[in-house]
């Protein structure tokens, strides 16, 4: 027996995902999700989940980590629950639960230092000159003004503090 | 002339320069003018990022979106992540005034303001849709014969209902923009499966993510394909790096590469001498 607890159902939906609520359980994710096919991940069961609040069910799982985002699911869902959308507020929620993974962490830390996922290294920047490329892309990279700018996003939105 | 802001990403410029390359020349060749979006960052990508923080996700896109709209030029990408963050990103800045409100905040910060005018292409619906298969064909110099597996990856046609570029179960457009080199499309199971990389999955569930790439790869072999042409520098990564190890041994190119070859560009002016997988034409 669970109790629905319907103020995190408000937060999932705060959080963009408020499509959550017409979902009537078909199970056309389910059967859509490639990752299903691979892992214990079963979209129907996460949005009943979510549907019926509970919290630490859907942002302690794994499975809530196991979705490429390929949005299969949603163009197929016969209500228009913009699944990947619910996904995205249950990562977030679960983030600032302070449940992120390491490999995540390090994509993390990428972005605050270089303002990429990835970061340059010799052998691109060798082979950037090779092609007849600057080593490092015009981009904030590149300069430390816009670095700045950038950084000052992250800052804003609270993103170096979620995500240490 | 065509002229737009060329955004870069990650992917392409610092794992994949030579797709960076090939797209500078093979746009240059169709008349397509690429203006440096410089001071840009990462979209960002919306497997990743998004997940961890959505605020963080809208504020930065908005910045580069707010960086083309001050040079007056629509963005071009090259990669599925990039576009799918930056179209969706404009889509919502545009649908929701206060969210836009609410990020020009953070951007007045900087100097910056985003009125919601930036729109976003793919590389490969400008070519579609802008330059035209006819154009196209009267600039292959070296009609190609590959038996090709074309990848669509997710980002590209999906979100269908925001996107509306083609058929998301059934596309029919990088087949065509594949075929009028002269390549064959080989038909195959599953063709619109995700390649395993994104969402996070190959950054922290990396096994996972392969045996996405490998039911793709065993599709792709059944098929007939001697090539992967796909038009994600992420997918493109999953691809010639993650085959490695699964023993396969598919080429792997970016569209702007393949176009490229056709042209009678080198295949070392491309960057397809630094692949993976080593592809040999």
């Amino acid at each position: 027996m669970v109790t629905p607890a319907p103020e995190f159902t408000e937060e999932i939906a705060a959080n963009g995902g408020a499509s959550l609520m017409l979902c009537f359980q078909c199970g056309t994710c389910t059967a859509s999700c490639p990752s299903g096919k691979f892992t214990a991940y079963r979209t129907r069961k996460l949005m009943r989940a979510a549907q019926l609040g509970l919290k630490d069910d859907t942002i302690n799982s794994e499975d809530l980590w196991q979705c490429t985002t390929c949005y299969t699911c949603s163009e197929r869902c016969p209500r228009d629950v913009q699944i990947v959308d619910v996904v995205t507020a249950l990562r977030n929620i679960a983030v600032a639960n302070g449940k992120l993974y390491e490999g995540h962490k390090k994509v993390a830390a990428n972005l605050i230092k270089v303002g990429h996922t990835v970061d340059n290294n010799d052998k691109i920047k060798a082979l950037r000159k090779e092609l007849g490329l600057p080593e490092n892309p015009p981009t904030v990279m590149d300069n430390a003004a816009a670095k700045a700018d950038f950084d000052k996003i992250l800052n804003a939105t609270g993103f170096n503090k979620l995500v240490s | 002339m065509a002229k737009y802001a060329f955004f870069l990403g990650c992917i392409a410029p610092l794992r994949y320069p030579g797709i960076e390359k090939s797209t500078r020349e093979v746009c240059k060749a169709l008349g397509i003018e690429l203006v440096e979006l410089k001071d840009a960052s990462c979209c960002p990508a919306p497997g990743v990022i998004k997940s961890f923080s959505k605020a963080t996700w809208l504020a930065a896109a908005a910045r580069n979106l707010a960086l083309a709209e001050k040079e007056g030029l629509d963005i071009i990408t090259v990669c599925n992540g990039c576009y799918g963050s930056l179209f969706e990103a404009a889509h919502e800045l545009h649908e929701d005034k206060k969210m836009l409100a609410d990020v020009n905040k953070i951007l007045a910060d900087i100097g910056l303001e985003y009125k919601g005018g930036t729109k976003v292409r793919h590389f490969a619906e400008v070519l579609y849709k802008e330059v035209g298969l006819d154009a196209i064909k009267a600039a292959i110099k070296k009609p190609l014969g590959y038996k090709v597996a074309t990848f669509y990856g997710c980002h590209f046609l999906k979100p269908s209902s925001i996107k509306n570029l083609d058929n998301a179960e059934n596309p029919k457009m990088l087949d065509e923009l594949v075929t009028v080199t002269g390549a064959e499309s080989m038909p195959r199971q599953q063709k619109l499966m995700c390649c395993g990389a994104g969402g996070g999955l190959r950054s922290q569930f990396g096994e996972t993510a392969m045996k996405f790439t490998k039911e793709n790869l065993n599709n792709m072999k059944a098929s007939g394909a001697e090539m992967i042409v796909d038009v994600c520098p992420f997918c493109h990564l999953q691809f010639d790096a993650g085959q490695k190890e699964l023993g396969f041994g598919f080429p792997v190119l970016h569209l702007s590469q393949l176009y490229g070859v056709a042209m009678g560009m080198d295949a070392k002016d491309l960057g397809l001498n630094v692949h993976v997988t080593p592809v040999k034409l």
